[in-house]
C-alpha cells in the first residue's frame, strides 16, 4: 500500500535532498508511482521502548522500507528520517532494516539502496540499537556475499553517524553530498573526550573539512560526490548500480591495501586542506566553496573511485 | 568674577595628566588603565561604546580595573549594556549609576541587579532618545570609543560598524569632554577619515580587533511554514495595498521571510518596482536576493553585519559607502531616517496585550527598548505627504475633514500566535506591567503603543487597527487574529465576523491565500549557502553559520 | 504523554478515493499525522498521543474548527505529536485531507 506524502513542489523546480522527509526522498528518488512499503505505519510497529521514557513514537519508528523501480529496474529501498530522533537506530527501526537486507540476501537479484541519515543509536534502546548495528553489517556482508549491491546515499541533515558509518563502510558504493558528513564518532564527543584543541566541535568549517562529503569524496570513502538534489542523487545511484564492481575475496584485500595506503600517505598531516594538497588539488582552500559540478570535475580528474577496493 | 570656562579648564588639566602616560595621542594598551585614571574623576558622566554591535571591549576591560580609590561612582550613559564588563563595573563599585537603550545579551543579568538595588538606574530609551539627551543634559565627560584605526593626528577610520560613533565624539568633544579611542591599527593614513583627529584625545592601540557580533543574519533553514505564511500576507495585504516603498525591517524571521519572498512571491504578484525599494536597514544577508533580483535602489544603515563587507563594497549603488569603499553606517541619522522617511516599520514582539502594546519584557528579562519604538512610533512631527501615509491616515479619520487630517505611518506586528517554547504572543496583562509594579517604575516598559500599531498580522490573519473604532472593537480585532492562544479562544464569535465582514480582520482565504501554499520552497534562498550563491560569493558567512 | 481522543459527526464525506496518507515527522514542534479511510461517511475521529501535556482546551478547539471547515467524514486521524503548535496542527490536518482528497494512482 503506498504512502503518499507531500513535502514538496516538484513542477520542475529542483528538490534539496537535506530538506526533504524520508518519504519525498523515496518517493520522488524512484520511478514515480513504483514504491510499495514494507511494515508501513498503518502497521503501526512502534518503539516498544519510548513510552518508558515519555518520549513520542512514530508509526514507522524512523524509517521506510519497501521495494520499487529504479530507471525501470527493480530496487529495496531503506529510507532514515533523520528529524525524529536523529534517525538514530533503536529496535524496529534497526529490525526493518535488517529484515529488508536479509531479503535482498536470499532473492540475491535485487540491490538495495540505504538513504542514511542518522546520528547512530538510540541512547534509550542502546542495546537492542547496538545489536542491530551489528547484525545489520552482518546482513550487509552477506548479501554482497550474495552478489548482491547495496548502495548507500548520505545527505541529511543528521549525516551519517555511529553505528550508520560502520555500516556504511560495509557498502558496496557510497555517494555523498557537500551537506553529508560520515563518521563514527560526532565532533562533540571528540571535544568532550579530546579536548577543544584537538577538535573544536563550534569551526562548522573545520567539521565539514574533516568528516563532511568533499573530504570523503577526495579521501576516497565515498565513491560519488552529487549536488544536494533527488535528481542528482538519483542519477548518481543508477550511476553507482551500473558502475559498481560485484564483491569477492580480491575486494577485501584491495581495501586493506587501499586503507594501509592511505594511512601511509595522509597519516602525518594534520588538517584536511593539507591532504587535498597532498593529493594534487590546485588550490586546496577554495575546495569548501567550490561550486558542486566544479568539484565533481575536479574530484574525478584527481582520483577515480578505485573499484577494486571495497 | 564668574569663571565661565571651568569645563575647559578643567579638560585641560585632565589631558595633561592622561599625556603623562602617552606620547602624543598613543597610549599603548597596557596603560590603559593608568590613562583613565588619570583622565577620569569620580562621578563622572562616561559613554562607553556600548553600540549595538561593536564593543570598545579593551577600554571596558581596562575601566573595570581601574583603582576604585581613584575611580568610582562612575555615571555610565551607553547605548548598549552587552559585555559581562559592562555590569561587572557596577558590581566593583567603578560604576553606580546607569543610562542606556538596550541590553540584549545581558538582560536577565541586568534585571537581577536593578532588581537587587546594585545599579541605580536612570532610565532606560530608545537610541535616538539616548543621543538627544546627550546633548541636553546626559552630555559625557569622557567617552570610551572604538574605532577600526588612526593616525598618529588621532583621525579616526570607524569603517562599516561606524554606528553611534559621530554622535558620541560630537556631543563630548563640543562640550569640553574627553574622547578615547581604542582601535585595531594605527596607521600612516587611514583609508577615510570618520572621525578628525582634533575631537580624538588618546589612542590606544589593542592587540586583538574590537568585539563586533553578527545580529542581523537570520539562518534561511529556520524559516518555518507559518512564518513564510506571515510573510505572505503580509506581502499581499499590507505592502501591495497600501504602495510601501520605503520602510524598515525589525530583525526577525517574519522580516527575513517576507525579504525572502520578494523575489518570488512578489515578483509572481507583480510588485517589483511599486513595493519595498527603500530602506532603513542594517546589512541583512537575506536581503541579498531581493538586491540581486533588483527590487532594491537605495538602503541606509544604523550599522553592518559581520560578512557582508565585501558584498557591500560591490553594490556601492545600494548602499552608502565611502570613498575607501567601505560601508558608512550612522545609527542616529538612521534612526532619523527610519522615523520620518519611511511610510513603515514591520517587526516582532514578544507580548501583545488586548490594546495592541507590545513589549518584549520579561519578569526575569530587561532587554531595553534599542530602535524599536523610534521605528514603530508615528511622527507628529512629519508633513510630507506620501501615499501610504496619506490612506492610512484617511482609515484612521474617515469623517475628518481631508486638509487638516494627518497622515499615519504604518506600524505593523507581524509574528504566530505561539512564539518560542510556544509561549503565546497575546496576553491579557503584559510582563512590562508586572515588572513595572516591582520594580516602581514610573512607566511600564511598553516598546510599541496600541495608539501607534495600525496593523497585527499572524497566521490566521490582518487586524486592520486603523478600521477599528473604538477600543472595543480593536479588542475583538485582537482577539480576532490571536489563535487559539487564551486570548484567541476568549473572542466573541459574532463581534469578530463583523470585523471580517467590514475588512477590519483578513483572514488567509479573504486575500486568495491558501495557508497550504506556504511552503519553503517559496523561499528565494532557503540556506545560507544559498545566500553565498546569489551574492556571486561576495558575502561570507561568519562560521557559525556554515555548514560547509 | 498525554492521549486524547475526539470524535465527530462530519457533515461531508472526504472526496477523493485515497484509503491512507500520512504527513510530518515527530520532531520538537512538530507532529505526523496517519489519515485513514476506515469509518463511516458520517464520523469522524481524531486520536492524540502528545507530548505536551496540559493542552485539552487547546486540541479540543482546534479539531472541532478542523472539523468543521474541512469535509473529513469516513476518515481516521491518527496524530503522534511533538509538542507543535496549533497552527502547525491545523496545517498537517489539511495536509492530510489534501492527500486523501487525490486519487488512488
Amino acid at each position: 500500500m503506498n504512502a503518499p506524502d507531500m513535502q514538496a513542489t516538484d513542477e520542475g523546480m529542483p528538490v534539496s535532498w537535506y530538506e526533504a522527509t524520508a518519504r519525498t526522498r523515496v518517493r520522488l528518488l524512484l520511478d514515480a508511482g513504483s514504491f510499495r512499503e514494507f511494515v508501513g505505519p498503518e502497521m503501526r510497529e512502534v518503539s516498544p521502548h519510548l513510552q518508558i521514557f515519555d518520549l513520542p513514537e512514530q508509526f514507522d519508528d524512523g524509517i521506510v522500507v519497501g521495494h520499487g523501480s529504479l530507471g525501470g529496474s527493480r530496487v529495496f529501498v531503506a529510507a532514515q528520517e533523520g528529524r525524529f530522533m536523529g534517525g538514530a537506530f533503536g529496535e524496529v527501526h534497526g529490525a526493518k532494516l535488517i529484515g529488508l537486507i536479509r531479503a535482498a540476501r536470499d532473492i540475491g537479484t535485487i540491490p538495495v539502496l540505504i538513504l542514511f541519515d542518522t546520528g547512530g543509536v538510540r541512547l534509550q534502546e542502546a542495546n537492542a540499537g547496538e545489536l542491530a548495528i551489528a547484525e545489520i553489517m552482518r546482513a550487509v556482508m552477506e548479501a554482497r556475499t550474495a552478489g548482491v549491491k547495496v548502495i548507500g546515499l548520505i545527505g541529511g541533515r543528521a549525516g551519517c553517524y555511529g553505528g550508520g558509518g560502520l555500516i556504511a563502510g560495509c557498502c558496496s558504493a557510497l555517494a555523498v553530498s557537500e551537506q553529508g558528513r560520515i563518521a563514527v564518532s560526532g565532533p562533540e564527543v571528540i571535544e568532550t573526550n579530546r579536548g577543544v584543541e584537538e577538535f573544536d566541535s563550534r569551526d562548522r568549517a573545520f567539521v565539514w573539512r574533516t568528516m563532511g562529503g568533499k573530504h570523503r569524496r577526495l579521501l576516497g570513502g565515498a565513491e560519488a560526490f552529487t549536488d544536494d538534489t533527488v535528481s542528482d542523487f538519483r542519477a548518481i545511484a543508477i550511476g553507482l548500480l551500473a558502475s559498481t564492481p560485484s564483491f569477492g575475496i580480491d575486494t577485501l584485500k584491495a581495501e586493506q591495501s587501499r586503507l594501509m595506503e592511505r594511512i601511509q600517505q595522509f597519516g602525518s598531516l594534520s588538517d584536511a586542506v593539507d591532504i587535498w594538497t597532498a593529493l594534487g588539488v590546485p588550490d586546496a582552500d577554495s575546495i569548501p566553496a567550490m561550486p558542486a559540478d566544479q568539484f565533481i570535475s575536479l574530484a574525478n580528474t584527481l582520483r577515480r573511485a578505485s573499484h577494486d577496493a571495497r | 568674577m564668574t569663571n565661565w570656562q571651568q569645563s575647559r579648564a578643567a579638560r585641560d588639566s585632565r589631558i595633561e595628566a592622561g599625556a603623562k602616560v602617552a606620547r602624543g595621542k598613543i597610549v599603548d594598551a597596557a596603560d590603559a588603565t593608568r590613562l583613565l585614571e588619570a583622565v577620569l574623576r569620580p562621578g563622572d558622566r562616561v559613554c562607553l561604546e556600548g553600540d549595538n554591535q561593536k564593543q570598545a571591549d579593551l577600554l571596558s576591560a581596562a575601566l573595570l580595573a581601574v583603582d576604585v580609590a581613584k575611580v568610582h561612582d562612575l555615571h555610565m550613559v551607553q547605548s548598549g549594556v552587552v559585555l559581562p564588563d559592562h555590569l561587572d563595573l557596577y558590581d566593583r563599585g567603578v560604576a553606580k549609576k546607569l543610562d542606556y537603550a538596550y541590553s540584549g545579551p545581558q538582560s536577565s543579568r541586568i534585571a537581577t541587579m536593578l532588581f537587587g538595588g546594585k545599579i541605580e538606574l536612570g532610565a532606560v530609551h530608545t537610541y535616538l532618545e539616548l543621543f538627544a539627551r546627550y546633548f541636553i543634559d546626559l552630555t559625557p565627560n569622557v567617552a570610551l570609543i572604538a574605532a577600526v584605526s588612526a593616525d598618529r593626528d588621532g583621525n579616526l577610520y570607524t569603517g562599516p560598524n561606524t554606528e553611534d560613533t559621530p554622535t558620541v565624539v560630537e556631543a563630548t568633544a563640543f562640550k569640553d569632554g574627553i574622547v578615547i579611542a581604542q582601535v585595531n591599527e594605527i596607521v600612516d593614513k587611514v583609508p577615510r577619515v570618520d572621525i578628525p583627529g582634533d575631537r580624538v584625545n588618546f589612542v590606544v592601540q589593542s592587540d586583538k580587533p574590537f568585539f563586533v557580533e553578527p545580529l542581523f543574519t537570520r539562518d534561511p533553514a529556520s524559516i518555518t511554514e507559518t512564518q513564510i505564511l506571515t510573510a505572505m500576507l503580509a506581502i499581499k495585504g499590507i505592502y501591495a495595498p497600501y504602495g510601501v516603498k520605503r520602510l524598515n525591517h525589525g530583525i526577525g524571521f517574519s522580516t527575513a521571510a517576507i525579504e525572502l519572498l520578494l523575489p518570488t512571491y512578489g515578483e509572481k504578484l507583480g510588485l517589483k518596482g511599486k513595493i519595498a525599494s527603500h530602506f532603513a536597514l542594517n546589512p541583512h544577508p537575506a536581503l541579498i536576493p531581493a538586491i540581486e533580483s533588483g527590487w532594491v535602489e537605495q538602503i541606509h544603515s544604523f550599522g553592518s553585519e559581520v560578512g557582508m563587507e565585501n558584498y557591500i563594497r560591490a553594490r556601492s549603488d545600494v548602499y552608502f559607502t565611502g570613498a575607501d569603499g567601505s560601508l558608512r553606517s550612522n545609527r542616529a541619522l538612521c534612526q532619523v531616517a527610519g522615523l520620518y522617511a519611511c511610510d513603515m516599520f514591520i517587526g516582532s514582539t514578544l507580548q501583545i496585550d488586548l490594546q495592541g502594546n507590545s513589549s518584549t519584557v520579561t519578569t526575569s528579562r530587561i532587554a531595553g527598548f534599542g530602535g524599536a519604538p523610534n521605528m514603530g512610533s508615528d511622527p507628529r512631527g512629519r508633513r510630507h505627504p506620501s501615499d501610504p501615509w496619506l490612506q492610512a491616515g484617511k482609515e484612521a479619520d474617515p469623517q475628518g475633514s481631508p486638509l487638516l487630517r494627518r497622515g499615519r505611518k504604518l506600524v505593523v506586528q507581524i509574528g504566530e500566535t505561539f512564539g518560542d517554547k510556544n509561549v503565546p504572543l497575546f496576553v491579557d496583562k503584559l510582563d512590562a506591567l508586572v515588572l513595572a509594579e516591582k520594580l516602581k517604575l514610573d512607566l511600564a516598559p511598553v516598546m510599541i503603543y496600541g495608539d501607534d500599531v495600525t496593523h497585527i498580522v499572524t497566521e490566521e490573519g490582518i487586524a486592520n487597527l486603523l478600521l477599528c473604532r473604538d477600543a472595543a472593537e480593536r479588542e475583538q480585532a485582537i482577539r480576532g487574529v490571536a489563535g487559539y492562544t487564551e486570548v484567541g479562544r476568549g473572542r466573541d464569535v459574532k463581534a469578530v465576523q463583523h470585523l471580517r465582514e467590514r475588512g477590519v480582520i483578513r483572514r488567509p482565504e479573504d486575500l486568495g491565500i491558501d495557508p497550504l501554499d506556504a511552503d519553503r520552497s517559496m523561499l528565494a534562498a532557503r540556506s545560507i549557502k544559498d545566500l553565498v550563491h546569489w551574492s556571486g560569493g561576495l558575502y561570507a558567512p561568519p562560521s557559525q553559520f556554515r555548514n560547509w | 504523554m498525554e492521549d486524547l481522543s475526539f470524535r465527530h459527526t462530519a457533515r461531508h464525506r472526504a472526496a477523493g478515493s485515497k484509503n491512507m496518507a500520512i504527513i510530518g515527522v515527530v520532531a520538537s514542534g512538530n507532529l505526523e499525522v496517519l489519515v485513514e479511510r476506515i469509518l463511516p461517511d458520517g464520523e469522524c475521529v481524531i486520536e492524540i498521543k502528545t507530548a505536551a501535556e496540559g493542552f485539552s482546551d487547546v486540541w479540543t478547539a482546534v479539531v472541532a474548527d478542523f472539523v468543521d471547515r474541512h469535509a473529513a467524514g469516513g476518515l481516521k486521524f491518527s496524530i503522534n505529536d511533538g509538542g507543535a503548535r496549533p497552527d502547525t496542527v491545523s496545517l498537517r490536518l489539511a495536509q492530510a485531507v489534501r492527500l486523501m482528497q487525490e486519487d488512488e494512482q
